[in-house]
């Protein structure tokens, strides 16, 4: 009864959740890649400066700032855009788990999930984590 | 040293960090962090960055292939990942006062005694196991593929292991390091999951974690796309390798890496404890 079209739901929730997953992080590489390329082509035989701590340059940590660097076509902002997208890949995740609990008529765990997302967005948020 | 060598450098370290983090279900950071700041002298704020995007590549990196193979348990990941957000919530909340380098100290002494209890193999009667009814009303049980087909298996102690996440999710938020190894642990001693089932179910679940926290290190300025871009970049790589190999390796020696990762990790918090440095 029940159980043969649970699995069966079951198995498909999960290759759509795996085809996200491989997508988010195919999708970051690629960006992070093409700016490796671009940042290493232009600062590549300069001198690496991560011994003494000065902080990203403000505009390379905020989605508006990065953004405004993708569009000026500068290596870093790009390397950013495919860390924003690595980032967002596990939100993503629960977010879709949501939906595939739900369409598993599965309230508990869309309950669960749901809280789990709340808690993230939350942090995300700035929530001072 | 220019930025292409140091970024090649980085990148080969990192490789091994996504193969052995994807494998033992504790992330990247184990390696990353003391190879930046022991070795290449950056900055603990920018490898602090780095660790993190680690941690996201290494459990989005094997996830794809762990997902398909069947080995990790979302509902079981889910359901302590509430504990362990909330856990970190609290433990950033508490980390401005309380002593952390003597907190460190202690943990690591407490690991070093996990990585001896779990480098041995557990004998379970997988299969025919006798299912909690707090884990059944949860749907916690399930199968997972091993070598001679698919094989049942039942989690115990829901409450402790609960618990437990909540510890992890505070000392993650204390320390920033070592909450994968206390889920593992959790999830395999206390739940009595089968040991795979355990390393890829927290694999997932510090993707999650470490995510919830990106913005506020991003804010910050501790992601710096220079040094953030190869550690990524080999992080993914070495995590691919490490998925495919933990579908074929037998779980004592799996189990044996994971006891030795755990013993570097514990003899880093003693370290960091002592020095105040990683």
């Amino acid at each position: 009864m029940a159980g043969p079209t649970r699995r069966w739901t079951d198995q498909v929730v999960e290759k759509w959740i795996g085809n996200l997953l491989r997508a988010g992080v195919t999708l970051s590489t690629a960006v992070v890649l093409f700016g490796a390329c671009v940042y290493l082509g232009r600062h590549g035989h300069e001198l690496p400066h991560f011994r003494i701590f000065v902080g990203t340059p403000k505009d390379l940590r905020t989605v508006s700032g990065i953004w405004k660097n993708v569009l000026a076509f500068k290596g870093q902002g790009l390397i950013q855009l495919g860390l924003l997208l690595l980032i967002a890949t596990p939100v993503a995740r629960v977010a879709f788990s949501v939906v595939a609990f739900a369409v598993e008529r599965d309230r508990l765990y869309v309950v669960v999930t749901l809280l789990v997302l709340a808690i993230l967005t939350y942090s995300l948020m700035g929530g001072r984590l | 040293m220019n930025i292409i060598e140091f970024s090649l450098l980085v990148c080969v370290s990192s490789v091994l960090a996504g193969f052995l983090g994807s494998l033992t279900g504790l992330g990247g950071g184990i390696i990353i962090t003391p190879v930046l700041t022991l070795a290449l002298g950056v900055d603990i704020r920018y490898a602090i960055g780095a660790s993190l995007v680690s941690v996201i590549a290494t459990s989005s990196g094997a996830a794809a292939a762990y997902v398909r193979e069947g080995f990790s348990n979302i509902r079981i990941g889910m359901f302590l990942e509430i504990a362990t957000t909330l856990g970190a919530l609290g433990g950033a909340l508490l980390a401005t006062k309380m002593p952390t380098s003597s907190i460190s100290i202690i943990f690591g002494l407490a690991l070093l005694y996990s990585a001896y209890a779990s480098s041995r193999p557990r004998h379970l009667h997988l299969g025919d196991c006798r299912p909690d009814p707090l884990a059944t009303r949860l749907k916690m049980n399930s199968v997972y593929p091993t070598n001679d087909g698919p094989v049942g298996y039942c989690p115990q102690a829901v409450p402790t292991g609960f618990s437990l996440m909540f510890g992890a999710g505070v000392l993650s938020g204390l320390l920033g390091i070592g909450s994968g190894a206390v889920k593992v642990i959790a999830m395999d001693q206390a739940m009595r999951l089968p040991f795979k089932v355990s390393t890829t179910t927290s694999n997932f679940m510090i993707g999650v974690t470490a995510a919830a926290s990106a913005g506020v290190y991003l804010s910050r300025g501790y992601i710096n796309p220079g040094l953030a871009m190869p550690v990524m970049l080999g992080v993914v790589s070495g995590s691919l390798v490490g998925a495919r190999v933990l579908a074929e390796v037998k779980t004592k020696w799996l189990r044996i890496v994971f006891g030795v990762v755990i013993a570097i990790m514990a003899l880093e918090m003693i370290y960091h404890g002592v020095t105040g440095r990683l």
